[in-house]
């Protein structure tokens, strides 16, 4: 059976499936309730001073009838009272003294940070997350992504936390930025054991197209929220794997955004992420998707000859390479499984519209022929094609020596001609 | 016209045998559809609706243009959707079939689209500027309404000449309760008719109340959707019993009307077509406990479709096959059929005779063809009573077209529809002095 459990910065877990700090992770039956299901960690839905929360509070993104593809909240940091929720962690720590219970911090001054961390360390914290990344409401205050978006505060405030905490500190970095290395680096010169991302994307899930008033609604007004859900995996994806390949970094990370099941998980660790975090797909269907999640990902272990979490913990980052190393020589084209092909030709239509005009229709079949001379091996028609292994993107031969753009210009090494540049 | 049907009639007992979709299913059906490029449904509906297009405007809840898709393609959209053999047209062309996935309810999805056109009372067409030309119309069936419905969007006057007292053809009085209930065929008629313009004269019938040189005087010309004539006999002794009657005549009854079954606890049905199907299923249906499909070849060789006569064997209905009706016996009313075996060449088999028990006989074994009334006019070709045409509905003399049954000998609705708008399109052409594209004339 391989070992699941992992190490984040300090912060030890049985598995590395977190609840992210948000709505499933508000109160203490829920996070028992959330171990009991098989939960390895939670990040406790941020501390500070307490809110009031509007209705509505979510917005859904439907894409081609898939409900919740992606999803936006405004709800802010937890508007409960901070001594119920102190005594609901030192609850769930004495119920589950295997699971972490990261405490995630939203305050303002010194002093405010220094007296909130003692008292979550005294409920029983294993590890501490500062929320420097909420990109609505609370960084009108000054708070949440009004600091992951300045590394001098961000290094300035992981500093306070960093000096007033025994336990780990992991800082939660917004996605909400042009390029995150300099923001997971000023946490790393305030000291922090680890990084969390991405929180949430600045957005508008949507706009009610018969009231004239963005979703979710409130009222008659609307405002920008946090963007979540399946449909950000890329965005967090780059993230992660941008500061995962950074030399200078190295700090662990906790992945976020998007997870929805164990293949979601695999993609985090394997760009570097030695734990990942869960929101919305926990809000969408519930605990129990952490049965698939730890059984997917024990049986991607066996498969891959994994015996241990780390093994794995960024084992595809030295393949994210930049544009300029990757090999102009290498060459692909579509090959159409005309037994499996049931004639749809949506790659048709693809490549006609939307590609390089290789794959057309023949007489007498519903199987198209791909011009082979033509076809630029970009993929579209194996993107669109509903029948699974249809279309093969299958590499060609062609005899020229591997070339990269930066060794053509560098080095005059000869690329091979052009397709479909006429 | 409605308000001519009773409200109690047998067929009212009948519920769909296809549900309708409601709207988060349909929008999750029509999300399924791939949206194929060329795609084989659209070429195997005789309208060639864009199937995909009209799904894909479920699915982003454009209902309005969905159903402005179909109807721009097949005027009798709504009772087709309801009507069509699906199951060897569109849907038996979706390529989930080779994918071994369930293909997508194209039918239903239709029925969405149209029926909520008519609940919301949308009206997608008006009539053409005037051409001052008048057509005349024989027959006020699904060819009929869908020729002179295209007729007035080119600004053709139309007259439809009816010799029921309702309008609708066989779509009112033919179509099986559980796919279609005559009140339906006949808003959909109205609805139709709805573009205005359209002059409908029932209890009319062409060629003796009306001449058919009078209509080729009168008008500038002529379109026949007769549709087809009355149930052929068998030819056997006792046909004449009380009890015995022709299929579709029985199932015009029942849907315009009341037949009493009570007594009948049991029916023969002869014949092995898809009329002899919806017979024996609407008996079932009305109650009869035992329901007798007599067929003289086997199962393989029945025209009728193998989905219906699947549905026939859930509705508990039997077949003796290989078997013909020698006789019609009975003490003033039908009692028993008289039976023999059959070979393969359909030779009676010696000895082996036998008699099934029957106080209902429906024939269904075709149906007379109109298309020699028509034959007088030179110019005109008959084949085995059904007036050849081109794909133009041109039947070979000036100005007179044709399209549906009385053409093809008994096809579906949306044949009809595809050819009454075709020959709408060959009538303009003609009337205006437009050459048709790709006209292959007989004559």
């Amino acid at each position: 059976m391989p070992d699941l459990t992992t190490n984040t910065g300090g912060i030890r877990s049985p598995n590395p499936f977190w609840l992210a700090s948000a709505p499933p992770a508000n109160s203490g039956r829920q996070i028992q309730r959330a171990f009991e299901a098989g939960w390895g960690g939670a990040v406790w839905k941020t501390l500070g001073v307490p809110v009031q929360n509007v209705s509505s509070r979510f917005g859904g993104l439907t894409i081609r009838g898939v409900q919740g593809a992606g999803f936006n909240n405004i709800e802010l940091i937890t508007d409960r009272p901070l001594e119920v929720n102190l005594r609901e962690i030192a609850e769930t720590k004495r119920l589950f003294p295997h699971n972490p219970i990261i405490v995630s911090l939203m305050v303002e001054t010194e002093a405010e940070w220094k007296d909130i961390i003692k008292r979550s360390i005294d409920a029983g914290a294993d590890g501490l997350e500062l929320n420097f990344g909420c990109p609505h409401g609370m960084c009108e205050r000054g708070m949440g992504s009004a600091v992951g978006q300045e590394p001098a505060v961000n290094e300035r405030i992981t500093g306070w936390a960093v000096k007033y905490s025994t336990v780990p500190v992991l800082v939660k970095l917004t996605p909400n930025v042009g390029n995150i290395v300099p923001h997971g680096m000023a946490a790393k010169r305030g000291g922090a054991h680890g990084v969390s991302l991405i929180n949430t994307i600045k957005s508008i899930i949507g706009v009610d197209i018969d009231r004239f008033v963005p979703l979710p609604r409130v009222g008659g007004l609307s405002t920008n929220g946090g963007y979540c859900g399946a449909a950000v995996k890329p965005i967090a994806l780059h993230m992660v794997a941008a500061l995962a390949r950074e030399r200078e970094f190295g700090l662990p990370i906790s992945g976020i955004g998007g997870v929805s099941n164990w293949r979601d998980a695999v993609e985090f660790i394997l760009l570097g992420s030695s734990t990942v975090q869960v929101a919305t797909e926990v809000m969408l269907r519930g605990y129990g998707i952490v049965e698939d999640m730890t059984d997917g990902l024990q049986q991607y272990m066996r498969t891959h000859g994994f015996e241990r979490i780390d093994q794995m913990v960024g084992k595809a980052v030295p393949t994210y390479s930049e544009w300029g190393h990757l090999d102009m020589n290498y060459e692909t084209v579509a090959k159409i499984d005309a037994d499996r092909c049931i004639g749809c030709q949506l790659c048709v239509a693809a490549c006609h519209d939307g590609a390089h005009q290789c794959i057309h229709p023949q007489e007498g079949t519903r199987v198209p022929h791909v011009d082979e001379s033509e076809c630029v091996g970009c993929n579209l028609c194996q993107i669109v094609c509903p029948v699974p292994g249809c279309i093969d993107m299958a590499q060609v031969e062609n005899g020229h020596a591997p070339a990269s753009w930066n060794q053509h210009v560098n080095e005059g090494r000869a690329l091979r001609p052009k397709k479909g540049a006429h | 016209m409605t308000a001519h049907l009773p409200p109690q009639r047998s067929e009212t007992v009948f519920e769909d045998f296809k549900l309708p979709l409601l709207h988060d299913a349909a929008v999750a059906e029509a999300n399924r559809c791939l949206f194929c490029h060329d795609a084989p449904c659209i070429n195997a509906c005789p309208t060639h609706i864009d199937i995909p297009q009209f799904i894909r405007k479920i699915a982003t809840e454009n209902v309005h243009g969905s159903a402005k898709t179909i109807f721009e393609s097949n005027i009798l959209g709504m009772s087709c959707a309801r009507v069509c053999p699906v199951e060897v047209l569109c849907v038996g062309a979706c390529v989930y079939n080779d994918l071994h996935q369930p293909p997508i309810a194209i039918g239903r999805l239709q029925r969405y689209a149209t029926d909520e056109a008519y609940a919301q009372g949308w009206r997608f067409f008006e009539a053409g500027a005037p051409t001052g030309k008048r057509v005349a119309l024989i027959g006020a069936g699904p060819a009929s309404l869908a020729a002179a419905h295209e007729l007035r969007r080119l600004g053709h006057a139309c007259t439809i000449l009816e010799r029921r007292a309702n309008i609708g053809g066989l779509n009112a009085n033919g179509v099986a309760p559980y796919k279609m209930k005559a009140d339906r065929a006949l808003s959909e008629a109205e609805w139709v008719l709805s573009i205005g313009g359209i002059e409908v004269r029932t209890g009319v019938n062409a060629g003796t109340d009306v001449t058919l040189e009078s209509l080729e005087k009168d008008f500038d010309a002529v379109f026949v959707g007769a549709g087809l004539g009355a149930d052929s006999a068998l030819g056997v002794p006792g046909e004449g019993l009380p009890g015995v009657s022709g299929a579709v005549a029985w199932i015009e009854a029942m849907k315009l009307g009341t037949v009493d079954v009570s007594t009948v606890r049991r029916a023969v049905v002869v014949g092995g077509g898809n009329t002899a199907i919806d017979a024996a299923r609407e008996a079932r249906g009305l109650g009869i406990p035992h329901v007798t499909m007599l067929y003289r070849g086997l199962q393989d060789g029945m025209s009728g479709y193998a989905h219906e006569w699947k549905a026939a064997l859930v509705d508990g209905v039997e077949a003796e096959w290989q078997a013909v009706a020698v006789a019609i016996e009975g003490d003033g009313r039908v009692q028993r059929v008289r039976c023999v075996r059959v070979d393969a060449a359909k030779r009676p088999v010696p000895g082996s005779e036998f008699t099934v028990e029957a106080e209902l006989v429906l024939l269904a074994i075709g149906q007379s063809k109109l298309g020699d009334t028509m034959a007088a006019l030179p110019g005109i070709r008959v084949e085995r009573g059904c007036i050849r045409v081109d794909e133009h509905g041109f039947t070979g003399r000036p100005r007179w077209y044709a399209g549906g049954d009385c053409t093809s000998g008994g096809q579906e609705v949306v044949n009809a529809a595809a050819e009454g708008k075709a020959a709408a399109h060959g009538i303009h052409a003609e009337l205006t002095g437009n050459a048709k594209a790709g006209s292959k004339r007989h004559a």
